[in-house]
């Protein structure tokens, strides 16, 4: 045994080793934003390049404010972000009604929702924008949101996390007098909060980052989000380095912010989930 | 108890109404429109669009930038999708071997580059990637390596997506990966060590044999998402240079949105999916063959 720990020490040395070298080469495109945003603009060009800003700067900041509209971007992506909530509401309440009653037809359509996460995103694309067209609902907010309020790989995780719930305790709930609406509210959100806590990371993370959907649908720049005014940026500003790093620093540390403090549950959520 | 039964529905109908709507229909929509020449013209009258039997498909298939397409989501993806399977596998190897606070972190840091934002990802990279100002390029000066064109020349243009995009999928893999080492229980170990298992024999022989399950899942959805590899062109390169790094996702994209042929691009929708049901059908056969393990 003793000759085991002995190997062992060099063993772990060289893994940590490997670790933290791949973690710093993985770590690299951050850093370098991160140093870039703070320097001005003739700095960002200088070779050889400077890891820490010679004379730091909060100017390229203060520029996407205002010579560029990202406070419009800013809301316009809360908006989302806040009405994609409402869809991860719709869709734990799809899980619920899936894990705990049964209905005519419930596998019927469960399978049917599982079948639309296989639909490459390509194929739907098109017809949902001569859909939203058809209904007038080109170039506004509501077109931006209503296609992604429900999501089948969401209602499939709160569907696997709600069957485990016990039915006698509905029932119980039930025999009490407590309507069904407040079941799902008072009982079973309170102990969904795990899964609730991941989908909710999740719902954030793709709502901010919304790139796609509101850039085929916007043509007006006060519906842009922040990545379409990114990208405009990066048109823009092709050679103004330091501004377009600020530009995505601000895009992308909010979201390591939020991160770091629930990474626990993310990973949780996979082994939840059974994805084993 | 007739009132009861109501209840399900009313759980259920919000989020299935939204989903038929936006994924059921549009994927008959999609299928109808790819026979028509349905376009921008067609979408302000009705009536201007018809009905043009598989035309849409046989020009498809004499397309030269169809093909060029196929051949670059195929060359993407046999490079791609085997890099991110074994870069992934080892990041959890290597942070499965410890349980301090430390790897702990560093799951953190190998996760994060899957979580930000593909806009960001593609500025900084352009950065990174830029053959004057670069990072990437004055390194290898320092290695007395000439200026690399990663965007400017078409094979290479395809080799620095596929390092960005590697670079962004890693995460949610090595998580998965993460979770079902996890699972393994530690009696299994103990015994191999028992009968005089050597690491790599234990690797080999008892590891990599019980993540069977978590590296099907994984094979199988990366090679759905590579193959329908859109945002790194699309931001990146624009399918450019001379269409080097063009996929069959950002040609449809570029056909429907840019050029508004929505019939075409629909037809090149369709035969991106049935390339993907296939390839997927192909994959569960080939497991079938090895379940009795």
């Amino acid at each position: 045994m003793a000759l085991a720990t002995k190997k062992n020490k060099w063993e772990q040395a060289l893994v940590i080793f490997i670790m933290v070298a791949g973690g710093i080469l993985v770590s690299i495109p951050f850093i370098w934003m991160i140093s870039s945003s703070f320097k001005p603009e003739s700095e960002v060009l200088s070779i050889p390049p400077t890891i820490i800003p010679d004379n730091p700067t909060l100017d390229n900041y203060i520029n996407l404010f205002t010579n560029m509209n990202f406070a419009v971007y800013l809301r316009n992506t809360l908006v989302i972000v806040l009405f994609s909530f409402l869809g991860l509401l719709f869709n734990a309440m799809a899980g619920y009604g899936f894990a705990k009653y049964n209905f005519r037809g419930r596998d019927k359509v469960f399978y049917i929702v599982l079948a639309t996460m296989m639909i490459p995103g390509q194929v739907t694309m098109i017809p949902v924008y001569l859909l939203l067209n058809a209904m007038g609902l080109t170039n506004t907010m509501t077109g931006i949101i209503l296609p992604g309020l429900a999501v089948a790989f969401s209602i499939f995780l709160f569907r696997q996390f709600m069957t485990t719930i016990p039915d006698d305790l509905i029932e119980a709930a039930r025999l009490d007098g407590a309507g069904e609406f407040y079941i799902f509210f008072r009982l079973v959100m309170p102990i969904a909060k795990p899964i609730f806590a991941v989908q909710g990371i999740l719902t954030f993370i793709a709502g901010w980052n919304s790139f796609l959907w509101p850039l085929i649908i916007a043509n007006d720049e006060s519906l842009y989000t922040l990545s379409v005014g990114l990208s405009l940026l990066q048109g823009q500003y092709a050679n103004n380095f330091a501004l377009q790093m600020a530009g995505a620093a601000f895009m992308v540390v909010p979201i390591i912010i939020i991160f770091s403090f629930f990474q626990k549950y993310i990973v949780e959520g996979f082994t939840m989930s059974g994805i084993k | 108890m007739k009132l009861k039964n109501r209840h399900p529905y009313m759980f259920i109908s919000p989020a299935v109404l939204l989903l038929s709507l936006f994924s059921l229909i549009p994927i008959l929509i999609a299928f109808f429109i790819s026979f028509t020449d349905m376009n921008l013209k067609g979408l302000a009258d009705w009536s201007s669009v018809s009905f043009v039997g598989l035309e849409n498909y046989q020009s498809l298939f004499a397309d030269d930038k169809f093909i060029k397409s196929i051949f670059n989501t195929i060359f993407y993806v046999i490079i791609g999708v085997p890099l991110v399977i074994i870069c992934s596998l080892s990041i959890a190897l290597l942070l499965n071997y410890g349980t301090s606070k430390l790897f702990t972190m560093f799951r953190a840091v190998y996760y994060m580059p899957s979580i930000t934002n593909i806009i960001a990802v593609a500025v900084i990279w352009g950065y990174l990637y830029n053959t004057e100002y670069g990072l990437f390029n004055y390194l290898l000066s320092l290695l007395t390596v000439e200026n690399v064109p990663w965007l400017q020349e078409p094979t290479i243009a395809k080799i620095s997506l596929i390092i960005l995009a590697v670079w962004k999928g890693i995460g949610i893999n090595m998580i998965i990966f993460l979770a079902a080492l996890q699972g393994i229980p530690k009696s299994y170990y103990e015994a191999a060590e028992m009968d005089g298992a050597n690491r790599l024999q234990v690797l080999f022989n008892v590891t990599l044999p019980l993540l069977r399950y978590a590296t099907f899942f994984v094979t199988v959805t990366t090679l759905i998402g590579w193959m329908q590899f859109f945002e790194e062109p699309f931001v990146m390169t624009d399918g450019g240079p001379l269409d080097g790094t063009i996929s069959i996702a950002l040609f449809i994209y570029k056909e429907g949105f840019q050029f508004s042929e929505f019939g075409y691009a629909a037809a090149a929708s369709f035969v991106l999916f049935a390339m993907i049901i296939l390839v997927t059908m192909i994959q569960f056969k080939f497991r079938k063959s090895d379940t009795e393990y």
